[in-house]
């Protein structure tokens, strides 16, 4: 977003073919990085596109999908549209779900997962399921790469730990943290095209006479950034699912901090995000017992 | 420089534009393709879809360089897909297009479904077009045009002569909406157009100077001319209600809202585009902001207009028999506080057009819902002879109200004819939200009775308007309100005053309904109430208090014919029992079963008279037959989607004899066509309409006479030759056109009519005959509320209105449907905060997710005035949403929610309330 010049000059903009292209045009000098454009775009609010732009939509190896033995890795030019049609183990499920509510199917054929992360909402689609999978960044500039989780790398509302000449390339999901289902649900105002008023991811692994073996849990649009429940998680781990939604209180969603906006007044995201919780719970459970 | 290249519609381009540029421009500037509509260039409204790589993407976020190498297909190059011509011939069969500014988008997204999936059920159609909004059609006959395009469609019709009226013919210019060939205000800006941008006040209310306008041009090469106040030629204030014109061009010294227009710049398109505004050469001095009546009516208030002490624009009072005695004696009373915010018109093309200098006149071409009003209001401005100026109506993508009152033409009609150059300009969709007039917010307290039986009781209604920043039609809405806050129904003892008060938000307008559907909301839910209290069913309760021919209105007013809400209310109660008994059933069953979902069913009326309110507004229409057997018809009110150009037709050529397809239309040119008056008040079918029978009728007989030939006569006219059978006589004439004299209008018979309805002014209790018709409605909704969410989904909408008589049924639906998605906007979500909600994705209308399953039952009870015994609709069919909503979430959770809108925090925050009160 820095470094806006009053430029005039098609040497401004820059289509990288490739990412030494696009690193080496991110040393050259602060730009503003365009992918999908779904939020690029509209920041303008009307105004046309100036200054520095590098864009990255052209370069094909990072509008992929990989895994490695230990990780799977999500490209930086990866839109929603890509995940929703890619072959991907359930606990992704919830992403999926997620893809499918981004905006429109003209909004999901261009936003990619990575600026949604980058352009740092609080209400932000893609974070709330990506946590539950401990999902971390990969960034790469010319001074090198570099790899934090998730949760560090957005700091506040629009706020990351990206530097001027970094990028963000890709997405990584550890396979540590892709077992069991994924589940996504999100409250809006209207069916489609729609900002969240709150947003809960689950991923969730049973064990033997259906216990939770393992559980992640995050809210979104709740607090600056998106927030996994770990207490509500160790609560919950180790015990029956039949039961877990009657063990969700108030009292694990204490870590929030939502706010009154046009979209929703603070007190309803706390009361809504918690009765949400517990329908994936219950669904959670009828899905498992369907299984059987 | 090379350029980008890549392949658009099948054929291989090169587009020299920036690289940064949006692929929306480069399509409608580089190369004309105009169909891609830009409606907010941010992706929430999808009318700029196209498909890159055969998939569908709003083009105003992609930037030319991404599309290099790749495949673009917009709207006019989908015949490529197969497709296309079956979904046209759907949309056309369906009314599917309305103003048809949506419709490209809507076509590519429907297009691209069909491509994959060639039968799509109903949640495939909503996903796909799920990005695509529609504030006209309701989007229901959409979804039917999309999942039948597939299917074998009947011909359109095509009725003969006497056959036109009652016919569902499509409209007539439904072919160049869905072929995306119809030209809007931003469509057809010449090329040697300079631009124009309006310099627009960022603050509520702040006093302000602007520095050195010739050091500001000296500064910024390619701004050719800054225009301020001391610029304008004659009166710098307008406004649609001559008495109370306040609105100035410019503001000279102090804005009065956010939007408030204080100077303009005019240059090159591409420098004005990329101008930042913080250059321009101002300051600013706010003061303390007033946003509400309560702050606007306290005692320090500072004072907005000379000469409106307490910021009070206008009062409205309506008064009849003894209110306070009869609400003394009622068996049972009830009180209600409801209210409503801001809601903004949304119409998906923005205000644009252009202006051309042409010797010593004007012209001005652009989207607008009265070409004539613009006309006068563009004289007085512009100190020159109205006809000096000529108004060229562009296609209107939706208006609803708002394009009613001037917005662009006056700035580039000013800056046109002082730089003798073409000026064009398109609002940006902050800029539309900002500046332009909204719905008025409402606060209203009602106190109604009843007696033991049930009959009403006392009615006493004090409503508050804020009216924003300028009069625009405030006084219209303070005077409408107390005429219709008693909505259809026999109440003797009645007293409802209403107040309009200037604030600092914008100018609140004309949206359709006049204020009628905010006090609807108290009136039908205060209605609920008291059939409780009764413990009688909330329709029957209604049809005991009907309004009936030749009862008195609250205004004192009696009809002998025509009174149709019985006949409405009894057409829903088939089907009220049958949805009442499902409630129940599902109600009963979820209990059981633990499920949060509840059901409810909610009724409410509507009336509505059609046309100014004690006001005299006359439509003239102008046919003529030409010395080669055109047939045509000067049309001039003005077409914004709800189909006047069509029902219009058609009533004229049934009152000539004619097939409504043998007419030509020249549309409101007012170089060309009579004065139609504007396009409001639900007054164009009544009024418009039976000037076109008047005329039609006139024009039949002057070529009856000149045949010789008895009333009783048909008529053909064929190329240059009108063939008359007389019926009675069994005796023919031929009429050779050729041969007759031609007038100066270029007829050989001409015929013009002009039509005013009857109406008598209020005394000052408000008793007159404010209107010559009313038209009468009730709808019906069946809905569910998920109590643990507070979410409400509604299912199906069963609606009954009276037309009188329905001219073109299909239209007839069309305009239930997008008038009820609107009154849903209303209930569920709208809600304008200035200087907060001035985008489409803050402001929420009503997605094609959000809308019920429609059923109609079209009511006809003939009116003695209008023609063919037809009514207006256009407003009333907004006007019952709301509160049947509102009724069915009460009926489901047992909560009334009356300060709108009724969203999922505050059902929720209600249900909490009510079971802290069970526990206490």
């Amino acid at each position: 977003m820095q470094g806006v010049l009053a430029a005039d000059h098609h040497d401004d903009y820059v289509r990288a073919p490739d990412l030494d292209a696009a690193i080496a045009t991110l040393a050259a000098g602060p730009c503003r990085i365009l992918a999908g454009g779904t939020d690029v775009f509209p920041s303008l609010q009307d105004r046309p596109l100036v200054g520095r732009v590098l864009d990255i939509s052209g370069i094909a190896d990072l509008r992929q999908i990989t895994q490695s033995d230990d990780h799977w890795s999500i490209g930086a030019a990866v839109n929603w549209r890509d995940v929703i049609r890619a072959a991907l183990p359930a606990s992704f499920d919830g992403l999926k779900a997620a893809a499918r509510e981004v905006g429109s199917w003209q909004i999901q054929n261009r936003a990619t997962l990575v600026g949604n992360i980058c352009n740092a909402s609080p209400a932000a689609d893609g974070v709330p399921a990506l946590l539950t999978m401990d999902a971390a960044v990969q960034l790469q500039s010319c001074r090198g790469s570099r790899v934090m989780p998730l949760a560090s790398f957005i700091t506040g509302n629009r706020k990351t730990k990206r530097a001027e000449d970094e990028m963000v390339t890709a997405i990584l999901v550890p396979k540590t943290a892709t077992a069991g289902q994924g589940y996504f649900y999100k409250l809006g105002a209207r069916r489609y095209l729609v900002i969240s008023i709150g947003m809960v991811a689950m991923r969730l692994l049973c064990g033997k006479q259906r216990t939770i073996s393992e559980i992640a849990i995050a809210v979104g649009a709740c607090s600056e950034v998106a927030t996994r429940l770990h207490d509500l998680e160790q609560h919950l781990c180790g015990q029956p699912l039949a039961g877990a939604a009657d063990m969700v209180s108030a009292s694990h969603f204490a870590g929030l901090s939502p706010i009154d906006d046009v979209r929703a007044p603070a007190s309803y995201r706390m009361d809504a995000v918690e009765e949400s919780v517990r329908r994936l719970l219950v669904q959670a459970g009828s899905d498992i017992g369907h299984e059987k | 420089m090379a350029g980008i290249s890549f392949l658009l519609n099948g054929k291989s381009v090169t587009s020299m534009a920036r690289p940064t540029t949006r692929v929306s421009d480069v399509l409608r500037g580089d190369f004309g393709l105009k169909g891609t509509k830009v409606g907010c260039n941010a992706g929430d409204c999808g009318a700029c879809t196209i498909l890159l790589d055969d998939e569908p993407v709003c083009s105003c976020l992609v930037a030319l360089g991404q599309i290099d190498g790749q495949s673009v297909t917009s709207v006019e190059g989908l015949h490529q897909s197969g497709v296309i011509e079956r979904l046209q011939q759907s949309f056309l069969a369906h009314g599917a297009a309305q103003c048809g500014i949506c419709t490209p988008g809507m076509l590519v997204s429907a297009a691209h479904l069909l491509a994959s999936t060639p039968q799509p059920n109903r949640a495939e159609v909503e996903d796909a077009l799920g990005g695509v909004l529609c504030r006209c059609t309701g989007y229901s006959k959409i979804i039917d045009a999309v999942m039948q395009a597939h299917s074998h469609l009947p011909q359109p019709m095509k009725p003969g002569a006497g056959n036109n009226v009652g016919s569902s013919i499509q409209h007539l210019d439904g072919v160049a909406k869905v072929q995306a060939g119809l030209a809007y205000g931003a469509d057809k800006v010449p090329a040697n157009a300079l631009l124009l941008r309006v310099i627009r006040s960022p603050h509520h209310y702040a006093d302000f100077e602007i520095g050195d306008k010739s050091a500001f041009l000296a500064a910024h090469p390619g701004i050719v001319a800054v225009f301020d106040a001391t610029d304008v030629p004659g009166r710098n204030c307008f406004g649609v209600i001559p008495l109370f014109a306040d609105q100035p061009v410019f503001a000279e010294t102090t804005a009065l809202y956010r939007g408030d227009a204080v100077a303009a710049i005019v240059g090159e398109a591409d420098v004005i585009n990329r101008f930042d505004e913080a250059q321009f050469p101002i300051n600013w001095q706010p003061h303390e902001t007033i946003l509400t009546p309560q702050a606007a009516l306290h005692p320090d208030a500072r004072q907005m207009h000379k000469g409106r002490d307490g910021n009070i624009l206008v009062k409205g009072f309506v008064a009849r028999g003894d209110a306070d005695a009869a609400l003394a004696r009622a068996a049972h009373r009830v009180t209600i506080h409801s209210s409503t915010p801001f809601i903004e018109h949304a119409y998906i093309e923005p205000e644009a057009g252009y202006a051309v200098r042409e010797g010593d006149r004007l012209m001005i071409y652009g989207c607008t819902q009265a070409a004539q009003m613009d006309r006068d209001s563009l004289a007085e401005i512009m100190a020159m002879d109205v006809d000096a100026i000529r108004v060229m109506p562009s296609a209107v993508g939706g208006g609803f109200g708002s394009k009613l009152d001037i917005s662009f033409q006056p700035f580039v009609a000013l800056a046109a004819w002082r730089l003798n150059r073409p000026v064009a300009i398109c609002y940006t969709r902050g800029e539309s939200m900002r500046s332009s007039t909204k719905r008025h917010p409402s606060d209203i307290r009602l106190e109604v009775g009843c007696d033991a039986d049930g009959r009403i009781s006392g009615f006493v209604f004090d409503g508050v308007f804020n009216t924003g920043a300028y009069a625009s039609w405030g006084p219209t809405v303070a005077n409408r309100v107390p005429v219709h806050a008693s909505g259809p129904y026999v109440t003797p003892d009645y007293r409802a005053s209403s107040v309009a008060v200037h604030t600092n938000a914008p100018p609140a307008g004309a949206f359709r309904g006049f204020g009628v559907p905010q006090s609807a909301v108290a009136q039908e839910c205060a209605y609920d109430l008291l059939a409780e209290k009764l413990d009688m069913d909330r329709l029957a309760f209604r049809r005991m208090n009907a309004l009936q021919n030749n009862m008195p209105t609250v205004t004192g007013q009696s009809f002998a014919t025509g009174v149709g809400i019985a006949e409405c209310l009894a057409a829903l109660q088939a089907e009220w029992n049958a949805a009442n008994a499902r409630a129940d059933k599902f109600n009963k069953d979820a209990k059981n079963s633990g499920s949060m979902l509840r059901k409810g069913i909610g009724i409410a009326s509507c009336w509505y008279g059609c046309g100014n309110t004690s006001l005299p507004n006359p439509s003239t229409m102008r046919m003529g037959v030409t010395a080669d057997g055109a047939c045509v018809l000067h049309q001039g009110a003005m077409d914004i989607g709800q189909g006047a150009n069509t029902v219009i037709s058609q009533i004229a050529a049934d009152a000539l004899g004619v097939p409504v397809h043998s007419l030509s239309l020249i549309d409101g040119d007012t170089d060309l066509t009579p004065d139609c008056g504007k396009t409001s008040a639900s007054r164009q079918t009544f009024v418009s309409g039976k000037a076109a029978l008047l005329a039609g009728r006139a024009l039949r007989e002057v070529i009856l006479r000149h045949g010789n030939v008895s009333d009783d006569a048909s008529l053909m006219i064929d190329a240059a030759e009108i063939r008359l059978v007389d019926n009675v006589t069994g005796g023919t004439a031929n009429i050779d056109l050729s041969s007759l004299p031609v007038n100066a209008h270029g007829y050989v018979f001409m015929a013009e009519e002009t039509y005013d309805p009857p109406t008598t002014p209020l005394d000052e209790n408000g008793q007159g005959a404010p209107y010559a018709v009313y038209g009468y409605g009730a709808q019906m909704i069946e809905l569910t509320v998920d109590i643990g969410l507070g979410q409400v989904r509604l299912e199906k909408m069963t609606t009954a209105h009276d037309v009188g008589r329905a001219i073109n049924p299909l239209l007839v639906e069309g305009q239930i449907e997008g008038g009820a998605a609107q009154g849903i906007g209303l209930a569920l979500m709208e809600d304008y905060l200035p200087g907060r909600t001035e985008n489409l994705h803050d402001y929420l209308i009503p997605t094609i997710g959000d809308v019920p399953r429609f059923e109609h039952i079209i009511v006809e009870v003939t009116d003695a005035e209008g023609p063919y015994g037809a009514k207006g609709l256009g407003e009333h069919v907004l006007i019952p949403t709301a509160p049947a909503i509102v009724n069915a979430i009460r009926q489901a959770t047992g909560v009334l929610i009356t300060h709108l809108p009724a969203t999922a925090d505050k059902i929720r925050a209600a249900l909490h309330q009510q079971a802290q009160e069970l526990k206490s």
